[in-house]
């Protein structure tokens, strides 16, 4: 076994309005000199630290522990998951 | 008949409620705590407003696991009238007891104002004795209260009757101005405005009537007279 760390990446899923991604864009970063810049969007990231065998196994531990406690609402939110050595 | 208001850590509309249900309209109603099951003999379930758990994840995901719960799904099952007002609706969403998901305001702000609504369903256990687009003066109190739900569930919605309530005016860019819900059997039953705020003469300075129907209602339903 080692450890791993999972980064859970939650996130609206495309087409659902993000307002403060929007506003970071408009009134932050575009006010600026920044205009290479065409999109912001926010999200939440869970920082998991888990005991598996391997990588791929750590990442589908966790993939499972989000859908079965609803970490995130399908309905609205997308999750893309990362899984970085210890 | 006693009806359940259930208190989750973080709630802070539970006493409103139960002030509502006893003095108002003098009903036998009883809190329970989040961690204990319900006894059987609950005519209704009651979820307040609030913030359980701080918000934290986000509004209602973690008090959607709280033990209580599971007894609150038997009796959704059975047909007994269930409300949830505010982080009650929330938690009722995260519990998958009512489709959709309640997203931050537009506007990005808690927004505390008086508002109304349309009522668009009125044969609910809380709306029976409301008229089919009778408008309510009523208070929002929240920050993530939009409620969203993507087009083949809203179509899903229409078609079986699932929207209780709308907003009259845009409020807060909720899909459709939803602003209540209920599930398939209408038993269930998640607003984001308190009624509990705008039931008396004394607190609501337009119209105290429409808002006071949604607990007549209730009482009608489980058979009690005032």
């Amino acid at each position: 076994m080692a450890t791993f760390n999972v980064h859970v990446t939650i996130e609206n899923k495309p087409g659902i309005s993000d307002p403060e991604g929007e506003t970071i864009l408009n009134d932050l970063v575009l006010k600026g000199t920044h205009s290479a810049i065409s999109k912001i969007k926010t999200a939440k990231m869970l920082k998991f630290t888990i005991k598996e065998k391997d990588k791929k196994s750590a990442q589908t531990r966790v993939k499972e522990i989000c859908d079965e406690l609803r970490i995130y609402n399908p309905m609205v939110s997308k999750v893309t998951i990362d899984v970085f050595d210890s | 008949m006693k009806i359940g208001v259930i208190v989750f850590p973080g709630s802070n509309c539970d006493r409103d409620m139960y002030h509502v249900l006893t003095d108002v309209f003098k009903l036998d109603a009883e809190y329970f705590w989040h961690d204990k099951g319900l006894p059987k003999n609950i005519d209704a379930v009651i979820l307040p407003g609030g913030f359980s758990y701080g918000d934290r994840l986000r509004s209602g995901a973690i008090a959607a696991h709280s033990p209580i719960i599971k007894d609150v799904k038997k009796m959704a099952e059975k047909g007994i009238p269930i409300l949830g007002v505010c982080n009650g609706f929330q938690i009722l969403v995260e519990a998958g007891l009512l489709p959709g998901a309640l997203l931050k305001n537009t506007s990005l702000n808690f927004m505390c104002k008086w508002t109304s609504l349309i009522v668009e369903n009125n044969k609910t256990p809380f709306t029976n004795k409301l008229k089919l687009h009778q408008k309510i003066p009523i208070p929002i109190a929240n920050g993530e209260g939009r409620y969203y739900v993507d087009d083949e569930t809203l179509k899903k919605l229409k078609k079986n009757n699932q929207i209780v309530f709308r907003y009259s005016e845009v409020v807060n860019g909720s899909s459709d101005r939803i602003a209540g819900v209920c599930n398939e059997d209408g038993n269930v039953v998640g607003m984001m405005p308190h009624p509990e705020r705008a039931a008396e003469s004394e607190i609501n300075p337009i119209d105290n009537k429409p808002s006071s129907l949604i607990f007549e209602s209730l009482l009608n339903t489980i058979g009690v007279k005032n």
